[in-house]
């Protein structure tokens, strides 16, 4: 036999590079599109003098105050044209390599700050308001977020959120409005909310279910037992439907900052609490035995109760925690945001986390980024409604169910999903 | 073959296979039909045993008596479920005593008034057919279509555009025409999410479900403008259709029972036929069932997940097509009351056989007439069916749970429904 | 001296099945034992029963003379039980050091992992037995015999005594396969003992101390490799004389029926899995196509068949170009596939046999006028095609799921076969099955070659190759680095070029193929 080293037998494929000059044009075409759309329909329509004002301080803020931004309207759609083609026409001559797709949000964002501007034409719009209640509306979509990422590492799919959060906003509402105290409300939305993941846990576990069918079971629960109970008890009697909500907190020194602290630093408990499960998400699942170990459970579970995982106490626990996670954003419903509970008031916000979880590629932080992605297209749909657009507000409602499609259709399966997600483990 | 005569077997014999789920062994045919209806049947009973005691313990009159003595606790707790229970029976079936004297008194109009309630039954089972019949075909073809509700909403909106803005035409016509509008804003509203999960793997329960909220606010807005009834007076409510757009009516008002019941009879039909008995069909189920076989078949999966989905919402579309030209006569907001989620169960109550499904259908039917009845009589809000039916759902997915509870022996091989539904990461 | 494990009378029924039939096994100190058995016969059941996967229905475990009871995996690492599993336990998206410390993490404070000691560990270890292995990188981006390092390495990590390797040269290259048992050797002479699951008698002969053979549950003999020669293992094993070689008279071959000139084809991400690749097959032979898995077969058999998008080149298929064409086309010019992988490719587990039966033709006459399915014609040429091709169904409503894997395997046989076609693509068409059905479906593939029929041949099982083909092509990374008439291949010759070296640097063997079973 011949002397000669071991050479691998397989991989090291030889990749067709994509330096696409097309993809590079067509980016560019985008962008120019946006540009034009500024010019032609906003620019165009706009009266010359008109002025813009944008209110840069929340409603009913004290501290941190920051003064109004005045702007000529045509001018600044005039600046922002021209930002938009210079970066269209870089794009399209030489491109921008690994930032493409940044360049594109940027380019998004001027397009969307354009169409404000425009839509406030002679009026004023309260945009700190605006971004403020785009953090508020995104805290249910990354919690529950956080709750599928927390089921679907360990390979539990958890469609049932939706379910979980609407029991949790109304246990909450009752409980709050029973006892007049947040936390027990809080506690007990959380209880209820665990309560429903339980049973997703021993159906698609246990009894190993399709985990879609058994998260519509409880999604169908959910929705006729809140409807029951809030006719039979919250609608009749008032009492029990008027609890106490969540005050603002603020951050002391930091809530001062002009424009970011009155919208990040001094506002809910909610908001905080996302942002400390972002950070003990993130360090857990990368960092610590118990990460490791979920998201072995939900790639390889056999290979993890190889190495004596228990796969079953695994899935479970994670199951558990992400019925924690819903019900914190359950209680924001009632407890951090209306103050009453409303039929069917969760309106789909569980099911835009999950695209939310996908869209951020099952990293607490990617679905953070991609919660207020969502939070804002709540917040711009209801804003500009009280705008008095052209836009009917119904169209204007749309915008996050619209925005959560186009993320779906455009990113869905190009990160990695957990290998093992979905699949009941058969332990033969 | 030993015995040609009695190996052959009917065409209707592999049907037969698959809608029971069992090997076939002729002398246990019987038996192993037993076996098939028995788990929804003893489901169906659970789910309502579950219902009398949530009925029970949300009493307040009972815990009232509860005050007096214990034992007038327990009596009022069963009295209640009696006084509930009965009727619901009264509300669905009839009152046996006034059937009877009709009857003997031979009076036409009597009859059909004691009579009634049965017929209404039936009248509410039709909306339900046609529902089922779209998620069960949707499951055969591997697709979760969650998204009956909008596509009812907008087959609705079509069916009456078509049904008061076209004049002049004979009524044999101008309401099969109407019908089929209906099926085809259903169609096209399943088109959509069917493309998305088709090319770019987009997950359907996510698309229909964002389908959903963007038909309820474009709905809104067509009634609120486009399709608005003068003189509302801003009600978001649209004209009457013309006579010659309703689905016949056989007796005098207030008898509702309608042609629509067997219309949505013979779409049950025809959908069994497809499945079952033509090459479509079995491509649908070929996909729906292994898709990598199917391309292997040399199936094109991308047009058999768009025309499975197409067909869903057509069958949706024309669930609400049916509501507006034999009932309502014009559309208002409050059209559905879940017959999204609702059907759902009933697909899977029905093994996702239009048989199944159509039997399904009438009880659900039964259920939700009888409910009105009972929501006057005992003032139990309507959403108590919802309950129920998750329960029903769970125990069918789930047939080791009535197992456990019954104490029945395992079947050799579990009874599988036949849903084969993939992960976020399927689709593509 | 006690030997280091003791297996006693162990037991184990499944329904339907006694797997195990009061086996006892032996292993001392310092040896391989191997396990010869075919496909089914055991081996696999008994080792899962060992590592605690399985629980045995009687007998006993005994390590070092003590009897232990292992209950779970966990129970078999404490006692320092450790196994390479048939198909790697390994998550592809972990690092080495993640898949090696998973379930025994090595911790900083308060359950965060320290990645830095385990790393360091690992590649103590990886000198100590010369397993060479970069500790941070991903799995996925790993080559076969590396991850089976990984596999070892995980053991070692445990400090496992006991090591079970099950199959574990079915992905490797002879190369590679003489590399790990250079390593098997190794580590018994450091003082590790190893159960070593085959069936595969050459390997068996090469590398074991001793033998024990399994035949359908049961111990049928023991031996040693200076005793036994292939003839005998092969009997004890199979329980019948076997017929070595499948016989087959040497044939002209006729016209070209399939060419295939400068293929490739790249996959999602824009991996070229073929490249460049030209060849041929003619009427009346049989081409084989050797190499490790994971070189290009599953692709260019895709790409035969229309499954895959082609990015480059030309296919046709009795002078048409298929290049572009769909599936149903291709099937329909008279095509015929069996699918590598039959439970997800090949069949559909829910359906009737029937149905399966027509898979590929449903939706012609006679089975189908116009839309509409002609059920009576589909179930009369199923039950024909049963008493044909001897599949062993209740009948022909049953569900396909519900039959063993070789009926499973006659179902597609069967379904393929059965039309008149002239050019049949087998990819791994005896993948884990029983030597009875493995020697009758080799015999239907050769009647279909004398029948005139152009068949190529995919398959990981190199001695399969060399007993069917009329000439071996071989793949490695995506190119075919050479085609051999089987007069001038042997087992060594085309072993290295499955490993990539190339003709040029080897100097072309003489003579006649001396062809070994395979089970």
């Amino acid at each position: 036999m011949t002397t000669t080293t071991a050479p691998t037998t397989m991989a090291v494929h030889k990749t067709i590079t994509q330096t696409s000059p097309v993809k590079r044009i067509i980016y560019g075409i985008i962008e120019l599109a946006f540009a034009a759309l500024i010019l032609f329909i906003f620019a165009q329509t706009v009266p010359a003098g008109n002025i813009t004002t944008f209110v840069m301080t929340p409603g009913g803020i004290t501290i941190g105050k920051a003064p109004d931004w005045i702007l000529p309207t045509q001018l600044t759609l005039y600046i922002l044209v021209g930002i938009s083609v210079v970066l269209a026409a870089i794009q399209m001559i030489r491109g921008f390599g690994k930032v493409t797709m940044i360049v594109l949000g940027v380019v998004a964002i001027l397009f969307i700050f354009s169409f404000l501007t425009w839509q406030a034409s002679g009026k004023s719009l309260n945009l700190a308001g605006m971004l403020s209640s785009a953090v508020l509306l995104s805290v249910p979509i990354t919690l529950g977020a956080y709750s599928g990422i927390l089921c679907e590492r360990s390979g539990v799919i958890n469609i049932a959120i939706e379910g979980m959060m609407l029991m949790g906003a109304m246990v909450g509402a009752l409980v709050g409005s029973v006892t007049h105290s947040l936390i027990i409300g809080l506690a007990a939305a959380i209880l209820s909310s665990v309560l429903l993941a339980a049973v997703h846990a021993v159906l698609s576990i246990k009894y190993k279910i399709n985990q879609v069918i058994s998260g519509t079971v409880i999604n169908i629960f959910s929705t006729g037992m809140t409807s029951f109970i809030s006719q039979k008890f919250l609608q009749t009697n008032q009492a029990l439907n008027s609890p106490p909500i969540f005050p603002r907190i603020p951050i002391p020194g930091l809530a001062e900052i002009p424009v970011i602290g009155p919208i990040l630093f001094n506002t809910n408990l909610f908001v905080y609490l996302m942002v400390a499960i972002l950070i003990i998400l993130q360090v857990a699942l990368f960092s610590t035995r118990w990460g490791l170990r979920v998201r072995s459970v939900g790639e390889h579970p056999k290979a993890a109760d190889t190495l004596g995982i228990n796969v079953i106490k695994t899935r479970y626990m994670s199951v558990l925690l992400g019925g924690v996670v819903a019900g914190i954003g359950g209680a924001f419903f009632t407890l951090g945001n209306v103050g009453r509970f409303d039929e069917e008031m969760t309106a789909g916000k569980g099911f835009i986390g999950l695209a939310a979880m996908l869209f951020g590629n099952y990293s607490p932080l990617g679905a953070t980024g991609a919660g207020l992605l969502f939070g804002f297209a709540d917040s711009l749909g209801s804003k500009l409604s009280l705008l008095g657009s052209a836009i009917p507000p119904q169209f204007m409602a749309m915008a996050p169910y619209l925005l959560t499609m186009i993320v779906l259709a455009g990113f869905i399966g190009r990160g990695h999903v957990p290998a093992a997600d979905g699949e009941p483990y058969e332990k033969e | 073959m030993k015995k040609p005569d009695l190996e052959k077997q009917d065409a209707g014999k592999v049907v037969l296979q698959e809608l029971t789920d069992s090997p076939s062994k002729k002398n246990h045919e019987k038996k192993s039909f037993w076996m098939s209806i028995r788990i929804p049947i003893l489901a169906i009973v659970t789910g309502l045993v579950f219902g009398a005691f949530l009925i029970g313990v949300t009493s307040t009159r009972m815990y009232a008596a509860f005050g007096t003595s214990f034992g007038a606790g327990i009596a009022e707790f069963f009295k209640e479920i009696a006084t509930a229970y009965t009727a619901l029976f009264q509300g669905s079936i009839g009152n046996p005593s006034a059937m009877i004297s009709a009857l003997q008194s031979g009076n036409q109009v009597a009859i059909r008034e004691a009579f009634n309630p049965f017929l209404e039954s039936l009248v509410q089972s039709t909306p339900y057919i046609f529902a089922g019949l779209a998620v069960a075909l949707g499951f055969r073809a591997g697709l979760f279509n969650i998204g009956v509700e909008g596509q009812l909403f907008i087959g609705a909106a079509a069916a009456t555009y078509v049904g008061y803005s076209i004049t002049g035409l004979p009524q044999y016509i101008h309401m099969p025409l109407a019908f089929l509008a209906g099926a085809l804003g259903g169609a096209l509203w399943g088109f959509v999410p069917g493309i998305l999960k088709a090319t770019t793997g987009g997950h359907e329960v996510i698309n229909t479900i964002m389908m959903n909220w963007i038909a309820f606010r474009f709905t809104e807005w067509l009634l609120s403008g486009p399709m608005n009834r003068p003189g509302a007076g801003g009600m978001p409510i649209s004209p009457l259709i013309q006579p010659s757009a309703e689905i016949p009516k056989f007796f005098q008002s207030p008898i509702r029972f309608n042609l629509g019941f067997f219309i949505a009879l013979f779409v049950a039909c025809l959908v069994w036929w497809l499945l079952f008995k033509t090459t479509w069909g079995l491509n649908l189920r070929l996909v729906g069932t292994n898709p990598r076989a199917a391309k292997y078949a040399g199936l094109n999966i991308i047009s058999i997940t768009v025309i499975g989905m197409v067909l869903s919402g057509a069958l949706a579309g024309m669930a609400g097509a049916n509501q507006i030209l034999a009932l309502n006569h014009s559309m208002a907001l409050g059209l559905s009351s879940g017959y999204g989620y609702d059907s759902i169960a009933l697909a899977l109550l029905g093994n996702n056989h239009p048989l199944g499904v159509v039997l399904a259908s009438i009880l659900f039917g039964t259920l939700r007439n009888g409910a009105t009845k009972m929501m006057v009589v005992s003032q139990i809000p309507i959403d108590i069916i919802s309950i129920v039916q998750a329960f029903i759902v769970m125990f069918v997915a789930a047939p080791a749970i009535i197992r456990a509870i019954y104490r029945l022996r395992k079947p050799e091989k579990e009874e599988a429904t036949a849903v084969f539904l993939s992960g976020w990461g399927g689709g593509k | 001296m006690t030997p280091i494990l003791q297996l006693k009378g162990i037991t184990k029924r499944f329904p339907g099945v006694l797997a195990n039939d009061h086996i006892d096994l032996t292993l001392n100190q310092g040896e391989i034992l191997a396990l010869l058995g075919e496909n089914g016969a055991g081996k696999t059941t008994l080792m899962n029963i060992l590592y605690g996967l399985y629980q045995p229905d009687e007998g006993e475990i005994l390590v070092k003379g003590q009897p232990i009871k292992v209950s779970s995996p966990t129970d078999a690492i404490n006692a320092g039980i450790g196994m390479v599993h048939q198909h790697f336990m390994l998550i592809p998206v972990f690092t080495v050091t993640e898949n090696v410390m998973l379930g025994d993490e090595s911790l900083k404070v308060a359950g965060f992992l320290d990645r830095p000691t385990a790393a360091k560990k690992i590649k103590e270890i990886s000198e100590q037995y010369s397993l060479e292995v970069n500790p941070d990188e991903y799995v996925r981006d790993l080559p076969v015999g590396v991850q089976q390092r990984v596999e070892i390495i995980k053991l070692l990590y445990r400090e496992a005594e006991i090591l079970i390797f099950d199959e574990p040269t079915a992905v490797l290259t002879p190369h590679e396969a003489n590399e790990l048992f250079d390593i098997m050797r190794g580590l018994v002479k450091k003082g590790k003992s190893i159960i070593f699951i085959t069936h595969k008698l050459r390997e068996v002969l090469e590398v074991a101390d001793r033998i024990m053979v399994i035949r359908r549950g049961a111990v049928v003999g023991e031996t040693t490799p200076a005793e036994a020669d292939m003839k005998k293992l092969a009997s004890m094993m199979v329980g019948r004389e076997v017929q070595l070689v499948v016989s087959k008279v040497h044939k002209e071959p006729g016209p070209v029926v399939a060419a295939v000139q400068d293929l490739v084809v790249a996959d999602a991400t824009n991996q070229i899995m073929i490249d460049q690749i030209s060849f041929d097959v003619r009427a009346g032979e049989i081409v084989g196509v050797a190499g490790v898995q994971g070189n290009g077969q599953t692709e260019l058999v895709e790409a035969l068949t229309g499954l895959v998008k082609i990015t480059s080149g030309k296919v046709t298929l009795l002078g048409e170009d298929i290049t572009h064409a769909t599936p149903r086309h291709i099937t329909k010019l008279g095509s015929a596939h069996v699918p590598e992988d039959r439970q997800r490719d090949g069949l559909v587990l829910p359906f009737p046999v029937a149905e399966n039966l027509v898979l590929c033709t449903y939706h012609n006459s006679p089975f189908a006028k116009g839309v509409i399915l002609q059920y009576d014609k589909i179930v009369s040429t199923a039950e024909e095609l049963i008493k044909d091709f001897d599949i062993r169904t209740p009948n022909a409503y049953t569900q396909v799921g519900s039959l063993s894997g070789g009926n499973q395997q006659k179902v597609i046989i069967a379904r393929e076969l059965s039309r008149p076609i002239k050019f049949l693509v087998a990819s791994q068409p005896t993948r884990g099955l029983d030597v009875g059905s493995i020697e009758y479906i080799h015999k239907r593939i050769v009647q279909k070659r004398d029948e005139g029929c152009a068949i190529l041949l995919v398959s990981p099982e190199l001695d399969e190759i060399l007993e069917l083909s009329d000439r071996i092509a071989v793949m490695f990374r995506g190119k075919i680095i050479a085609i051999v008439p089987s007069e001038d291949a042997t087992k060594e010759y085309i072993g290295l070029l499955m490993a990539g070296i190339t003709p040029e640097t080897i100097e072309k063997p003489t003579g006649k193929t001396v062809v070994e079973t395979t089970f």
